[in-house]
């Protein structure tokens, strides 16, 4: 049996999966980057690989991506996470030609073909705002566990409208508004209102054809799934393993190499040496 | 009993609120300073509780209260409220006639400002919509090196070999940071990276108002020796900073000395200083009760 791996260091979390060769996933894994991502990247393998019951030398390809897909330093390949999400995205949603990738640190718009490939994308990446940050930045504020914000946004009935762009000043926007007595779930509702509106402008920049998935941690956040598709007017696919898109997507392209017959680096490596 | 007129001017900033209370020669009194919190109009009254209890004087000596800052209209106790960009100009030009470009680095915002040689605003530029260039940038590196806020530029100036922080955003500077802790760069040679680059991007702000010599700087950075060192180097020119420990209070004090101004015009023109509005226990005073203070002698120290 073949198996290969996809492995997607972003700026807060290093994500993998390990597939087989008809592509059915086999392993998953996720862990928080602390602090050095090369380190959090080798965990995190060892990690996938064991939830898939398997030993390292049984990975015939392994592809990285993300943020820190240079820090990795045991894998094959690197492809940029643009492609990934692209390729993840596609592979379970074929009719996607839309992509919002809604990561820790940047968000991302992506256009794609007919025949699935990468024709234009947009980033937000100079910026936090607009990012999974800004719900950082709330979880902060209100000392709520990030998987909370989006159920308890969901209970708002009066929305707060934030007014400030800076994450940094959001965060003390929030405190102010608590402090004035509104309540957290209508400030919550505010802060997903504002991620929502900069994430459309930013698919409204490379076109927003339908479909649209999804992907990224942040897909996995209900009210940011209903706002969005409030404010973009169109349903958007979300799959249950978008947190784990930019992985699958880098796994799926380890299965193209490996079904290539593209040799394991370390194997290669180990052929050369006396 | 008052020796003549107290003026106090309160500035409400986002971070810090601070007091300064001057008598009629121009001479400061008191000063107070609090954190803002989230409540300013209670840091504002806060602090004019210390205000009056440093200069040993009863709130109702206070003859005029004037407001600044992004507080100023959140103070029910005022007599008027004046924007920190007039403030910070009257208050440089009093002490520097020859300035002509005014740096203020808050808390949020940063302002730069081109004044004439009468203290009058001629040009300004802002940034209040992110916190990169904003004093946040600084004490968002300190929070993760560790560090309080007072701390940062004594332990600046301890680096060598200041490190680049190329990011613009501050909470994407903070993975920066932690990337260079992780691969062994000394905290001091962040922190003093993080103060060059927010120099850098004040002094860029500076040019947008013409950047015409001479330069001073106001605000809470004037405590901050290697941000001034930074400023004078990239400027090439020295900084002039508020003299007795003013710098943070320079629109505090602006505020107070457009106070005083106003009273005395007031005064001179035979009107009255009425209490401020929804307050009665600050008492009017008028033109002939002032004359009788000033000419009985004075009592407090």
């Amino acid at each position: 049996m073949l198996y290969v791996a996809g492995v997607d260091v972003g700026s807060t979390q290093a994500k993998a999966v390990v597939l087989d060769d008809e592509g059915r996933m086999v392993g998953e894994a996720i862990l928080d980057v602390e602090m050095n991502m090369g380190t959090a990247a080798q965990q995190v393998f060892e990690k996938v690989v064991a939830n898939a019951n398997l030993t390292p030398d049984e990975i015939a390809f392994t592809v990285a991506t993300g943020y820190g897909r240079y820090r990795v330093t045991f894998g094959d390949l690197q492809v940029t996470e643009i492609s990934c999400h692209a390729r993840g995205a596609t592979a379970e949603f074929p009719r996607t030609r839309t992509v919002l990738d809604i990561g820790g640190q940047d968000t991302k718009a992506i256009r794609i073909g007919e025949a699935g490939e990468v024709v234009d994308f947009a980033m937000n990446d100079k910026c936090a705002a607009g990012t999974g940050r800004f719900l950082g930045a709330a979880s902060f504020a209100l000392e709520l566990p990030l998987s909370e914000l989006g159920p308890l946004a969901l209970k708002a009935t009066a929305p707060v409208k934030i007014t400030t762009t800076c994450t940094v000043f959001a965060e003390s926007e929030i405190i102010g508004h608590l402090a004035k007595g509104h309540r957290p779930e209508d400030v919550l509702a505010g802060m997903h209102y504002s991620i929502a509106t900069r994430c459309a402008s930013l698919v409204r920049r490379v076109g927003l054809t339908p479909e649209i998935t999804f992907t990224g941690g942040v897909s996995r956040n209900a009210a940011m799934v209903s706002l969005l598709h409030k404010v973009l007017d169109t349903p958007l696919n979300v799959s249950a393993q978008g947190h784990f898109m930019g992985a699958i997507g880098a796994a799926l392209y380890a299965l193209d190499h490996a079904r290539a017959g593209t040799r394991h680096a370390a194997a290669l490596a180990e052929e050369v040496a006396p | 009993m008052t020796t003549g007129i107290l003026v106090a001017g309160i500035d409400i900033g986002s971070t810090y609120t601070k007091a300064v209370l001057l008598g009629t020669s121009r001479g400061v009194r008191a000063t107070a300073i609090r954190r803002s919190g989230y409540k300013p109009a209670a840091a504002a009254s806060a602090v004019f509780d210390d205000l009056v209890a440093n200069a040993m004087v009863a709130k109702e000596e206070v003859t005029y209260i004037a407001t600044t800052g992004y507080g100023r209209y959140m103070v029910p106790f005022r007599h008027a409220q004046i924007t920190e960009l007039t403030c910070h100009a009257v208050a440089t030009g009093h002490h520097f006639p020859a300035v002509r470009t005014i740096l203020d680095i808050g808390g949020q915002d940063i302002k730069a400002i081109r004044i004439d040689g009468m203290g009058r605003v001629r040009a300004f530029r802002l940034n209040d919509k992110c916190a990169a260039g904003t004093g946040a940038f600084l004490e968002k590196t300190a929070r993760y090196l560790g560090l309080e806020t007072g701390d940062i530029g004594a332990y600046a100036l301890r680096s060598r070999k200041p490190v680049e922080i190329s990011s613009v955003c501050a909470v994407f500077a903070e993975s920066e940071v932690i990337n260079h802790l992780a691969s062994g760069v000394v905290p001091e040679d962040i922190m003093e990276g993080a103060i060059v680059a927010l120099g850098g991007r004040a002094v860029q702000l500076m040019k947008r108002v013409g950047l015409e010599p001479d330069f001073a700087l106001a605000g809470g950075m004037t405590n901050n020796p290697a941000m001034v060192a930074a400023l004078e180097s990239r400027l090439g020119a020295p900084l002039h900073l508020p003299p007795n420990g003013l710098g943070q209070l320079n629109g505090a004090f602006g505020a107070a000395l457009l106070g005083l101004r106003r009273v005395e015009r007031l005064l001179a023109d035979g009107r009255a200083i009425m209490p401020p509005s929804g307050e009665d226990e600050f008492k009017a005073l008028r033109w002939s009760t002032y004359v009788a203070q000033s000419a009985s002698p004075a009592i407090s120290a």
